[in-house]
This record gives C-alpha cells, sequence and structure tokens, in this order.
C-alpha cells in the first residue's frame, strides 16, 4: 500500500505568526517561500480575524489557494530554544515560482529536524570524534583540536599538498556565500591548498570551462527570456523534473502561447507566436511530453540522438545556419572574434552529422531552420539555449560547450531579450572565494586519494562513496586508508592526546588517511572517518545564495540546528583558530599568522567579510537590504542601490555586447568532432550491450542525503529505478521492479527494472547517485583534459539479481508520462 | 467520466486565464502496513471524526467506468471505481472497489481519468495517481499519494465511506 500520513488536519497558521523569508534551499530555481512559527501551545481558527490569511477556511478553498499547505509544509521545531510551529508555503509574490512548490521544495518543513514528531532525527548533533571502536559525541573544543594537530602535523611532514580538501561550491543546501567564503578563506586565503575537489567533481574546475574562456559566463539571462524566446533550444537537460518551477512558470506559458502579450509588449511589431522548442536527448523524458501536451507535437522537435555525438550536431547546425546567410552578421562583427576561423573548422555537413548522430539530415535541418532562420519582415529569430548535464557530464565536454556558445553567438542569441546560452543548473550558487592557488588542469583527486597521496582529508558537505566515478575502487582505496587510522587510534588511550597524534601520524605513514567529515546528516563516506563535526542548514543559519538568473535572495533564520551544529562559515572559523593556535603553541608564528581575520561570530560577519568586501558590487549588498527586498531580491551583479534602501541589479548580462574576455569580444572557439574523448569509453561501448544513461527524479534532491530519511520518497523509490525497453527486460527474463545487477569492467551496482515503453532498445536510464545502488559505480575513470568526469556515456550489462521484493511489490510501474485521456 | 472532463475544462481554461477554481477532494481507506522497512516516520496527527456516507450501491457500478461521489461533504468531489481485480484497498465482494479524492494534491485540479492505463492525471502540471496502488503518484509534484477513502459495503451493496487516509486539498480540516 502506498505511503499515507493520516493527517485530517494541519494546525492554523494563526494572525499573528511570525513571517520570515525563505527560499528554498534544494535546485538551482530558487523558488521563494515564506516561513511561518508560531508558538507550540497555540493555533489560529477559521475565522478570517484568527489567521494568518484573513479568509474563511471552514470553506473549501480554490485551486492554486494561497491559503491552504499540505502537510509536508508543516512541522513543529526548536525556535530560540522553544518547540514551534513551522509551515514553509510558496510565496505567491515570488517571481520566480509565483506560489508553485515543487516535490522538493514543498517539503521543506517536513525534512526539517524535529524530535517531537520524528523527521530528520539523523542529523548530527554533536561532534563525533573515533573513540573506543566506533564514533563518540564529544566538545567542539576536542575534536577541532584532534583536527587541527594532525592536520598541522602532516603539513610539518609532507606539507601543504598532504591535505586534501572536498568542498562543496554550491549555494543553497547548506552552502552559500557565507559559507563557500569560509572555507574557501581557510583552505584559498590562509592555507593556499591546491589538493581540492568540488561536491560533484573530482577536481577544483569549471563545469563549463569552455563558455567561460569564450568570454560568457553560463548564467547571462534572466528566467523571462523563456517566455520571450521564438524558440527554445533544450539539450541535455530535462526541466520538468530538475529545475521543475522554472519550466512550469516560465517556459510552459511560452509554449501554450500565455505569454504573447508579455511578448507584444517587449517586441513591438516585430512578430510573435507560441513558441516551439527543439529538445536533445537520447530518452524521451516527462518534459518532451509535457511539451508536446502543451504545445502540440508539431511544435516541438525531439531530437532523440545517438548517446555523445551532441557536438556533431552543434557543429553541423552552425554550418548549416552559416551557410544558409541567418547568422547575426552585425552582432559577430561588433561583439565576437575568430568566427571565420571556428566555422572553417567546424565545418560539418548535415549528411555527415547523420550518420554520426543518427538523426535524420530534414530533422536537423529542421532545427537549424527554427533556431535561426529570420521571422517575417527579416527580423532575427529569438532562440533560448540551455543545457545541462546531459553536456556537462557528457561526452568531450569542453568542446561541446564551446559548440553550443558558438552556436548561440552566431545567431546573436547572447544578451537579448529571448535569448541567452545558460546551463539550467543544478544547485544554487553561492560562491566567493579567494582565488584557487591550483594548476590548470588542476589535480585529479579522487585518483590521488586512490594512489595513497595526502595524509588529512577534510570533508564539506560531500559525499564520493555515493556520487564519483569509479565508486567502487574509490571506497576500496579509501576504506583501507582509514580503516589503518582507525586501528591505530585503537591502541592508544584517548586522552592521551599527544600519544593518539602521534599514532594516527605513524598510520599515515604505513599510507593511512585521517578523514575528518563536516555535514548536516551522516554520510556513507562519513562512515570512514574520524571526526565528524555537525553543521547547520539554510533556515538553521541566515544564508545567501543566487538562483539560475542570478537572483540573491537572504532565508532568515527560522529555527535551530541541532544540537550543537554550526554553520560551516563558523565551523571554518574555528578550525582556523584551533590552527593558528596549534601553529603558535608549535613556535611557527609566521605560519600561525596567517590564520587571523577569524574572528567572526556570526553567519552575517562572514558575508560581510566576504560577499560584501570581495564579490562584485557586493558594497551595495547587506543582510538588512536583503530582508527589505524579499523573496524576490535582486539579480546580481549589483550595480548600486536604490530608493527605500533597495539594491538595483542586473536583468541580463552583456545586454552592451561586451563580454568577459580582455578586450571585450566573445571569442568563437574551434571544436572539431574527435568521437568519445574519454579514454577507454569507445571500447567500453562496443563490449557492453546496453548504454547505462543515467540522471536524476524530480522526487530525489540530490543524492538523497535527506530523502534517505523521508518515508514518502523511500516508500517510492526504495531502490535506484532503471529504465528498460519491455522488450529488454522480456530477454533478460525481468518482470516490474525485479532487481538487477548492472555491471561492467569498471564494477557493478544495483537498480529496479522499470519497463518503460519509450525507452529505445538497449538504452536504459539509472536513477544516478542513489544510496541504494550507486550508478557511479559502473562509471569508468575517464575524464577529459580538464578532469571533468563523463558519467552519462557509461556501457554496461544487466542480469537479474532476485525478484521484486517486499518493499517494491506494492509500487506502480505505470508510464511517467502524463495522459490527457 | 462525464463530470470530471467537465471539470477539467473548467479547470483548464481558468488555469490559462490565471484563475482560481473551486475544487475540493476527499477521502481513504486504512491498510494494513506491508511490514516492509520504512524510514522513521512521523506519528499519526491529528484525524478527525468522519461521517459515515452511502455514496453508492455496487450495482450502480461497471468495471472500469468512474462513477463521481462526494466525500465528505459536496464540496469535496471524488470518484469510485471497480477495477475488476483486488487491489489494496479495495472493498466489496471481489475487493475491487476504491474511492478517491478527484482533486490534484497539488494545486488543487480536477483529476481526468485515463481509461487506458486506469491512472488518474491533472492537466495543471502532468501529475499521475495510480488508483490500482494504493492513489500512488506516478509521477507528478504532489507531496501526498492520492487520497483515498476507507469503504464498506454492507450486505445490500450499499458502499460507505468512512474515512480518509490524507489531507485533502484546499481544506486544513477534512471535515469542515
Amino acid at each position: 500500500m502506498a505511503f499515507k500520513r493520516h493527517i485530517g488536519r494541519l494546525p492554523i497558521v494563526p494572525a499573528n505568526a511570525k513571517e520570515h523569508n525563505v527560499v528554498c534551499h534544494y535546485c538551482i530555481v530558487g523558488c521563494g517561500y515564506k516561513a511561518y512559527t508560531w508558538d507550540s501551545s497555540t493555533e489560529g481558527g477559521t475565522a478570517p480575524a484568527d489567521n494568518k490569511f484573513g479568509v474563511d477556511l471552514a470553506q473549501q478553498q480554490d485551486a492554486e489557494t494561497p491559503n491552504w499547505y499540505a502537510p509536508s509544509m508543516y512541522n513543529l521545531v526548536r525556535q530560540s530554544g522553544r518547540d514551534v510551529h513551522l509551515v514553509v508555503k510558496p510565496d505567491p509574490a515570488c517571481v520566480v515560482n509565483s506560489g508553485l512548490g515543487s516535490v522538493r521544495g514543498a517539503r521543506i518543513a517536513e525534512m526539517s529536524h524535529s524530535l517531537p514528531r520524528g523527521t530528520q532525527t539523523e542529523r548530527l548533533t554533536d561532534p563525533l570524534v573515533w573513540r573506543y571502536g566506533q564514533m563518540q559525541p564529544t566538545s567542539w573544543d576536542d575534536a577541532l583540536d584532534i583536527v587541527a594537530r594532525v592536520t598541522a602535523r602532516v603539513i610539518a611532514e609532507q606539507g601543504g599538498d598532504g591535505l586534501f580538501v572536498s568542498a562543496y561550491d554550491h549555494g543553497g543546501a547548506g552552502g552559500g556565500y557565507e559559507n563557500t567564503w569560509g572555507t574557501g578563506k581557510l583552505y584559498f586565503g590562509a592555507m593556499k591548498i591546491k589538493n581540492v575537489r568540488i561536491h560533484n567533481r573530482p577536481a577544483y574546475n569549471s563545469e563549463v570551462h569552455a563558455s567561460r574562456d569564450m568570454g560568457v559566463g553560463e548564467l547571462n539571462n534572466c528566467y523571462e527570456d523563456a517566455e520571450l524566446a521564438d524558440t527554445l533550444f533544450a539539450l541535455g537537460d530535462n526541466p520538468l523534473e530538475t529545475q521543475t518551477n522554472y519550466f512550469l512558470n516560465h517556459w510552459v506559458p511560452n509554449l501554450r502561447g500565455t505569454s504573447l502579450d508579455k511578448k507584444k509588449a517587449e517586441f513591438g511589431d516585430e512578430p510573435v507566436a507560441p513558441a516551439r522548442i527543439i529538445l536533445v536527448d537520447p530518452r524521451r523524458t516527462v518534459t518532451v511530453n509535457a511539451c508536446e501536451t502543451e504545445a502540440g507535437k508539431d511544435n516541438v522537435l525531439h531530437l532523440a540522438i545517438n548517446s555523445g555525438t551532441d557536438l556533431v550536431l552543434l557543429n553541423a547546425l552552425l554550418t548549416h545556419v552559416a551557410d544558409k546567410g541567418w547568422t547575426d552578421v552585425d552582432f559577430i562583427g561588433a561583439s565576437t572574434k575568430d568566427f571565420d576561423k571556428a566555422l572553417a573548422a567546424n565545418r560539418t555537413s548535415l549528411d555527415e552529422a547523420a550518420a554520426i548522430t543518427g538523426l535524420e539530415p530534414e530533422d536537423i535541418a529542421k532545427a537549424a531552420e527554427w533556431i535561426a532562420r529570420p521571422k517575417d519582415g527579416g527580423t532575427r529569430r529569438r532562440t533560448m539555449f540551455a543545457y545541462e548535464k546531459g553536456l556537462i557530464w557528457g561526452n568531450d565536454n569542453y568542446r561541446t560547450n564551446a559548440a553550443i556558445v558558438n552556436l548561440a553567438l552566431a545567431t546573436g542569441n547572447v544578451g537579448r531579450p529571448g535569448g541567452g546560452c545558460v546551463r539550467m543548473g543544478g544547485h544554487q550558487e553561492g560562491y566567493v572565494r579567494p582565488d584557487y592557488p591550483g594548476p590548470r588542469p588542476a589535480p585529479y583527486i579522487d585518483k590521488l586519494l586512490i594512489e595513497g597521496q595526502g595524509g588529512v582529508h577534510h570533508i564539506w558537505g560531500c559525499d564520493h562513496y555515493k556520487t564519483t566515478l569509479n565508486a567502487m575502487e574509490f571506497k576500496r582505496a579509501y576504506k583501507k586508508r582509514t580503516d589503518l587510522v582507525k586501528d591505530a587510534m585503537n591502541a592508544v588511550p584517548y586522552g592521551n592526546r599527544d600519544a593518539l597524534v602521534e599514532a594516527i601520524w605513524g598510520a599515515i605513514q604505513q599510507g593511512g588517511l585521517f578523514a575528518v567529515d563536516v555535514d548536516i546528516v551522516p554520510t556513507k563516506i562519513g562512515e570512514a572517518c574520524h571526526v565528524v563535526l555537525p553543521a547547520a542548514t539554510s533556515g538553521e543559519m541566515n544564508l545567501t545564495s543566487m538562483n539560475g538568473e542570478r537572483r540573491m535572495r537572504l532565508t532568515e533564520r527560522y529555527m535551530d540546528p541541532p544540537g550543537q551544529a554550526l554553520p560551516d562559515c563558523l565551523i571554518a572559523a574555528r578550525l582556523a583558530n584551533h590552527l593558528e593556535a596549534t601553529f603558535r603553541s608549535a613556535g611557527k608564528a609566521d605560519i600561525a599568522d596567517r590564520f587571523q581575520g577569524f574572528d567572526w561570530k556570526t553567519e552575517e560577519d562572514a558575508f560581510m567579510d566576504g560577499y560584501h568586501k570581495h564579490a562584485k558590487g557586493g558594497e551595495f549588498v547587506t543582510y538588512d537590504a536583503l530582508r527589505g527586498m524579499g523573496t524576490n531580491g535582486f539579480q546580481e551583479p549589483a550595480t548600486g542601490q536604490g530608493d527605500a534602501g533597495t539594491i538595483l541589479g542586473t536583468k541580463r548580462l552583456y545586454e552592451d555586447g561586451k563580454f568577459g574576455t580582455d578586450d571585450g569580444r566573445a571569442t568563437f572557439m574551434e571544436t572539431q568532432w574527435r568521437g568519445l574523448q574519454a579514454p577507454g569509453k569507445e571500447e567500453e561501448r562496443k563490449k557492453f550491450p546496453y548504454l547505462i544513461n543515467n540522471g536524476r527524479a524530480n522526487l530525489v534532491w540530490q543524492n538523497a542525503y535527506l530523502d534517505t530519511h523521508e518515508e514518502l520518497v523511500m516508500d517510492r523509490w526504495p531502490y535506484p529505478f532503471i529504465e528498460m525497453n519491455p522488450d529488454d527486460m522480456a530477454d533478460l527474463g525481468l518482470k516490474d521492479g525485479d532487481l538487477v545487477e548492472v555491471y561492467n569492467d569498471t564494477g557493478s551496482t544495483q537498480a529496479m527494472a522499470y519497463p518503460t515503453e519509450t525507452a529505445r532498445p538497449k538504452q536504459a536510464f539509472m536513477l544516478f547517485g542513489f544510496p541504494t545502488g550507486v550508478q557511479g559505480n559502473t562509471v569508468s575513470k575517464a575524464v577529459n583534459e580538464l578532469v571533468v568526469p563523463n558519467y552519462k556515456q557509461t556501457w554496461g550489462s544487466i542480469r537479474k539479481i532476485a525478484d521484486a521484493p517486499e518493499g517494491v511489490r506494492h509500487l506502480t510501474f505505470k508510464s511517467k508520462e502524463y495522459r490527457a485521456s | 467520466m462525464k463530470r470530471c472532463d467537465r471539470l477539467v475544462d473548467q479547470g483548464r481554461r481558468r488555469f490559462l486565464a490565471g484563475a482560481g477554481l473551486a475544487t475540493a477532494g476527499a477521502a481513504a481507506t486504512t491498510f494494513v502496513s506491508s511490514g516492509r522497512a520504512r524510514a522513521a516516520t512521523a506519528p499519526a496527527a491529528a484525524l478527525v471524526k468522519y461521517p459515515a456516507n452511502r455514496l453508492a450501491n455496487v450495482k450502480d457500478l461497471r468495471v472500469g467506468e468512474p462513477f463521481d461521489v462526494s466525500y465528505p461533504d459536496e464540496n469535496a468531489p471524488g470518484v469510485l471505481l471497480k477495477l475488476g481485480r483486488t487491489v489494496p484497498g479495495g472493498a466489496g465482494p471481489d475487493g475491487d472497489i476504491v474511492g478517491f479524492s478527484a482533486v490534484c494534491p497539488h494545486k488543487g485540479y480536477p483529476l481526468v481519468y485515463s481509461a487506458g492505463d486506469r491512472s488518474f492525471n491533472c492537466p495543471g502540471h502532468y501529475s499521475r495517481f495510480d488508483p490500482e496502488a494504493g492513489g500512488q503518484q506516478i509521477w507528478g509534484h504532489a507531496t501526498q499519494n492520492l487520497p483515498q477513502y476507507d469503504l464498506r459495503v454492507d450486505e445490500h451493496g450499499d458502499i460507505y465511506a468512512e474515512g480518509i487516509d490524507e489531507l485533502l486539498y484546499g481544506r486544513l480540516s477534512n471535515v469542515i
């Protein structure tokens, strides 16, 4: 039986409830919410005067009502040491989501720590240390003393390269400007560490290096552009699932034609029509189906490309557009360079592209027409280009990223209304740090850890065990190395600190690794660690981030962090304080002095030290100003102060035609096709029968670090699904929900078979980064020239392990596609 | 499912116009736990006293044809469905009669029954629910599975709803 809460009523928000600005801390879209809190012993009433909404709640409320909240939007939490009711519901006044709540964000309240209601009780509450053979609670000073002493010892013996760091660089979800500045100032400012990686990739690099190298920042338009475009070009993304309310609130109106008035107001006499959309994806996603539902099949072009061949398609589109004379010659001349050189180098015919991509030449030509053939009267067609992990984690990331920017620039679609060439994004952003002190390409951190390098590893909000590539080998090596240190720690009394540090160092010399994990929940990699430090997340601290259109907001603290948990920025500061003391007591005053400037008492102190002083336009941005700007905030960069303490922002980047290069001209790039670029991928493709395509599901946020404790999610997906063509399932003797093993020469993992009529034969799609079946186990270690991983092009075999277990038998296995009748 | 079709037309028009639509949904059934491992869950919170309302007689139902009802009051539209095979929460002699709220728990749009694969579909934002799996959301945006009625069939074949297993969209108490 499907999970049900058996709730027949909820407490009513009283008229005097406190109201707090909240931005959803899950995906990049950053929907606006409001949190309401009030004392646990009271509630409002149904009479209009007795509730926050001022309406008669004894009446059935309409569809889309702002006066209702789901059980998932309610909880009972601690605030300033007292129990309070909490309701977190979508904000109808936020221009991002206009009151829509996604299946992730609408669970913010339920995914909060509550002992009375038993939600997220797994949250870390105390610093933990390895003591007497298991993790035990201790004080912050004790835990940080061990971390500082071991870290200082390793640096003294091995130099700065002995310290490895895995640190998220994102906003939202416990990230944000305060916290990236905290770790950035510590590791890049004070310590100049180069062996650092990011939460979702094994090096300190950009996912969109090429776009940046060309002078085109990857978040250059605004969400309204999706309402204004003539054509939407979506490559390697699935926005209905993964940027849900951006799609529903800004793409769908254009596909339906309900944004036509906005277009007419913006563009005057220019011909306008409901949008057409091109979707490039080997898989028919729910987004494709929704687009057909809204725009009609004639206005949707799904290019079901051979996996990994996007670059060829993009080069062919550029060639065809240029040959037809559909480029924006004036823009190319005024704002770019190297167009002719790139066009010559990238020249690809429709037939050549068709042969490699598996598409029909006519469909590629049709896509080119939809993108760039001038409209009636000769006006330029406005096309918005949007890409995400299908490109970013796909074959030949650097060149493919460049190729899509080439196409956008050639058609004059950057810095213009209805245009943009943007990544869709995963997390929100919230990055302000001193420059990374390492080289380019950056060190391949996971590989170095597997090889035995480094003596101490600090981990901030990352879980390699679930999300890295070549994950089985990583786990094998990591466990072995960290177990050496655990055994050494077991051999000495915990209270003898000098002996403990000596024992740890002895184990490190034998190939051991001392590991410190900072997180909000127990993680898989945390099981290998020797110190675990409890962090606060969004809403338990004040936190600033920006979304996919650079919209910056402040989420206000509305509840207490669990136990002793602290914001990451303050953990970084206290670690810096301990490192300073450790070096000073060792007589190394020169090193100790580098750790000054970490005297922050609050996250606002970190914000003022970091973003306010160092971000572009940061001098105009304060917590007070952000509070006043609510859930709409402003779009970065800030350019000044407006009336009544508001912050002036930037709707689109590059509207003046000046780009982020030394001479201000965007640079076209040569992007020749070179097959499957990552070493070994072509051989893997030939050897194994199934494409193990992989990605996200709307219900699951990131690697399910909170969802794994949420019954609604785990009831639906107790195991990661693997969508398979029903004929393939029949060939393998599989029934709905049977557990299968997915395996290749890199590793193996498990998944739950999900019959999918639209899945192409021998092309499976597996949920990525899920705790009960890690797809990354089967992803080879191969990366591109800048150490960007290639998750999407994975091939393997599939075989049955077992019939559907008990926890699976009640599930529905019907198609995920909406049916109008 | 004539009435639901009508509601959908109405819902779509109003959705396109950006206006709200008065709807409601309703109710459910309680089931024995399957015994599978589950994450920690909140205790069963605030329940309300439900009326026992006669919704139909088994003779009114045809396999695969939704029968419009409302529960626990007239502002809470729902459907009874005879599925032709025993399903979770199924009542009646064949264990194949189920009742659900006909309102999407995401944003309150009226659901459409698709006979092709026996699913409820929301024209607002494409969410889907499976009446053969306790109203489980097949795919969608709702943070609840579809509210299901607790049904009882008496010796005369009269079908009564006596409770609902989730909160209905648009009301903070299922009984108002």
